[in-house]
């Protein structure tokens, strides 16, 4: 049955019985946190070129700098704060991460809920370009769709839109034909609902809960591929710099053995990725009726 | 096995189609390869040189008139057929992918096979953590960290290159000379990362549930050792899903492969497709795109084949 019967409340007990899971949602609250208040909690806008001291540069973690304060985390070629980078960086990441995500969800849910509808050839375009999709790796259409648009925080967006969409999609589809044949559905019908009105008040509340416990791991997934195409050059300019970019950034100094300019972004984006993994996978064998 | 290949070839063409038509819409290469000095007559003359002045359905015809000959165009940078740069840069990956997907299966499915057998113990907790750990990882990053400690802090192993190569029946590989093997031995542990991290769970999971099955419990009743139940019983059954993935990701591989060969320099096709990708080379970007595909697809068929010979029940013909 629906899931999302389960009591708010009673599936927040569930929840908090792993403490794994529960540190990691606590963590995940704390970088959401820190990403949105990053202009409050930086010591510095690591953009204000006016702030930035060329005389700091690729300062080790911990040295003072010379106007007194203290680069905990050492600075870049430019004499940057890389904590202050890093909140700012874990701002547009995640941002990035979640937009992409909810839109890719929002397109497959639509197109999946069509393709299950209607059926016919109309199924079965949507299905073909799916399996078309789902054919190649995400990395790759994601390269080449950036490589056509261009770079820039939409043009990204939207190649993670492109490259998550046909997932759920095929997901929602599979589930909607199972729940078009139930009997509440024909019940729906014969009470003379109006079709779309069935769609969406009957089947989608449904439908929903399963995918959405997907697209938590998703979102995390989407920020490692937007760090990816970041460090290819290929993702967002330099005037909007994601984790990826700064670790980007630090690749050219780890040679010489600056290791903290690449190292410290890398580990925000390492435990951004693990907080949203562990979370999304304790909130699937929650709602997973077959581990239940 | 007929509509496999239909679908196949309409894959391809559909790709090749779509390619075409994306990477010829965005700017004029044009600008970047003459002189911007050059007066109006040399571009006009670049232009019609490179075919550039026709309309795109026209220069469609043409690649695809070549392309069926395997004729891909020319490198606008380097003046050199396209087919010819990807067919040099092929080996390099291919042989990356190769000792990736080595490392993945002869590393991923012993740990799974050890986490499977006893779930609850703590090494078959350790190994799933750092099963986790392996998922979350963004290859790149692993790729940073290990050249920062092996090469830079430890200096044991070269931080780019491909090393020293010896041509096997005119190919180029690494893997036969010592200085190859350790130019080979980073990034192939970096691209294998993600995938040892997926056999390990999917080991896992099918020895569990092969060790819940009745042939399980029968081949225990007969008294066989409990190596020899999972030698002769659970391996050839969880090894045809296994065999399935491992092989269908190869593909996967070859396209992550562009990060890690960006990483470490490794002069394989996805380094190229990057460098094509900066200088708007193309020509280059087609055909590497359809080098892919084209191999994604032979890979896809050879998974099938390979499927049939490890599972009698499946017959090729039946296969759809």
């Amino acid at each position: 049955m629906s899931t999302i019967a389960l009591p708010t409340r009673l599936l927040a007990a569930n929840f908090a019985r792993d403490r794994i899971a529960l540190l990691s949602f606590w963590l995940l609250a704390a970088l959401l946190f820190c990403a949105l208040a990053a202009p409050w909690l930086a010591p510095q806008n690591p953009y204000d070129l006016a702030q930035l001291d060329i005389l700091d540069a690729k300062l080790a973690p911990g040295v003072k700098s010379s106007a007194g304060s203290t680069y905990w985390l050492g600075t870049d070629d430019q004499g940057r704060d890389m904590l202050s980078a890093i909140l700012y960086g874990l701002r547009i990441s995640l941002g990035v991460g979640i937009t992409s995500t909810v839109l890719a969800l929002a397109l497959g849910v639509i197109s999946g809920m069509t393709a299950a509808r209607a059926g016919g050839w109309i199924d079965g375009l949507i299905m073909r370009i799916v399996d078309l999709q789902l054919s190649f790796p995400a990395i790759l259409v994601a390269l080449i769709l950036l490589a056509l648009t261009g770079q820039g925080i939409d043009r990204i967006i939207l190649a993670l839109v492109v490259v998550q969409w046909a997932y759920y999609a095929r997901t929602v589809r599979a589930a909607a034909l199972v729940e078009l044949k139930k009997e509440y559905v024909e019940a729906a019908v014969c009470m003379g609902v109006a079709g779309l009105r069935i769609l969406l008040r009957h089947v989608l509340p449904n439908v929903l809960p399963p995918v959405m416990v997907v697209a938590t791991v998703q979102i995390a997934q989407a920020i490692a591929l937007e760090a990816t195409l970041s460090f290819l050059g290929l993702g967002l300019p330099i005037t909007e710099p994601s984790l990826g970019l700064l670790i980007a950034n630090g690749y050219a100094h780890l040679l010489s053995g600056k290791y903290w300019i690449s190292f410290f972004p890398g580990l925000a984006l390492l435990v951004t990725i693990v907080a949203i993994n562990l979370v999304g996978d304790r909130l699937r064998d929650l709602l997973n009726p077959r581990l239940r | 096995m007929l509509r496999r290949l239909a679908w196949s070839a309409a894959t391809l063409l559909v790709m090749s189609l779509l390619v075409f038509a994306g990477v010829y819409a965005i700017g004029n290469p044009v600008e970047l390869l003459i002189n911007p000095q050059a007066d109006q007559a040399e571009i006009a003359r670049a232009t019609a040189l490179l075919g550039l002045d026709r309309p795109l359905w026209e220069q469609y015809w043409m690649f695809f008139r070549g392309a069926l000959g395997g004729d891909l165009g020319v490198s606008f940078a380097a003046s050199v057929p396209a087919i010819t740069l990807i067919l040099e840069r092929m080996p390099a990956t291919l042989e990356l992918a190769l000792a990736a997907m080595l490392i993945a299966v002869g590393i991923g499915i012993p740990l799974g096979l050890l986490a499977g057998l006893r779930p609850h113990s703590w090494l078959a907790r350790t190994i799933m953590t750092l099963s986790t750990l392996g998922f979350a990882l963004p290859t790149f990053w692993v790729g940073l960290l290990l050249i920062m400690v092996f090469s830079v802090q430890l200096g044991w192993l070269p931080t780019t290159g491909r090393g020293a190569t010896v041509d096997v029946f005119g190919i180029p590989l690494s893997i036969f000379t010592a200085d190859g093997l350790r130019h080979l031995l980073l990034p192939a542990t970096t691209l294998a990362l993600f995938k040892l991290a997926l056999l390990v769970r999917l080991t896992r999971a099918g020895t569990q549930d092969a060790m819940l099955q009745d042939y399980v419990r029968y081949a225990r009743a007969k008294g066989l050792s409990e190596c020899a139940v999972v030698r002769s019983h659970v391996m050839p059954n969880i090894l045809i899903p296994i065999v399935t993935v491992a092989g269908l990701e190869l593909g996967s591989l070859i396209a992550f492969a562009i990060v890690t060969e960006t990483v470490f320099a490794w002069p394989g096709m996805g380094k190229l497709l990057i460098d094509s990708i900066n200088v708007l080379d193309r020509p280059v970007i087609v055909a590497y795109l359809l080098a892919t595909v084209s191999l994604f697809i032979l890979i896809n068929l050879l998974v099938d084949l390979l499927y049939a010979v490890l599972d009698p029940r499946v017959q090729a013909g039946d296969a759809r």
